[in-house]
């Protein structure tokens, strides 16, 4: 089952509180989205680090239900 | 499960190569868009890499991502060390960081 924009969006606000999350449905079709996430979390640390905690805040869905999800991520 | 044969021949392919890319298909056919994506970025800058296509072995499509902590594929790495995915390498070579990169662990790159 593909996943709501909401539930990737809230799923990442619960691991990250502080971040704005701007999620994109790329394609139309409610499984091809674009997350662009801003945190203060995300200060210092490379970019792998920062994607790995959007992951981990997705909580194994990504590479399962959320096959295709880019990301953009950076600091305030 | 992965076993640790896996992941030991997963670090000896990473280990055994400057550049290794992890991906679906291979980079003449790739059989995924974020895959192709960075093949081509990896051509277009004229770099060697190795490819592995995990289509052809389940053990390594699933041990990758054990061993890199990363749930997606491809996955690049350089001189044994984790780049990322389609999203960074992307951003990276769009903001000339991944040239940098290259240069400063002595592959030659465009």
């Amino acid at each position: 089952m593909p996943m709501a924009a909401d539930d990737i969006s809230r799923l990442i606000r619960e691991a990250l509180p502080d971040a704005q999350v701007e999620i994109e449905d790329l394609a139309g079709d409610g499984d091809h989205y674009r997350a662009t996430v801003v945190s203060p979390a995300f200060a210092g640390l490379p970019r792998v680090k920062q994607h790995k905690l959007v992951y981990d805040a997705l909580g194994g869905r990504m590479g399962g239900e959320l096959h295709a999800l880019a990301l953009i991520t950076r600091a305030p | 499960m992965t076993d640790t044969a896996t992941l030991e021949s997963i670090r000896n392919t990473v280990e055994g190569h400057d550049v290794v890319l992890f991906m679906k298909g291979t980079p003449l056919f790739p059989q995924c868009g974020f895959s192709s994506l960075v093949s081509r970025v990896l051509q277009h800058m004229g770099v060697e890499y190795h490819s592995v296509n995990v289509l052809e072995d389940m053990e390594v499509r699933e041990g990758i991502k054990v061993f890199s902590d990363w749930p997606t594929i491809p996955q690049l790495y350089v001189k044994g060390e984790f780049i990322g995915g389609c999203d960074i390498v992307k951003e990276m070579f769009e903001t000339g960081e991944l040239k940098a990169f290259f240069d400063e662990k002595g592959i030659e790159a465009a």
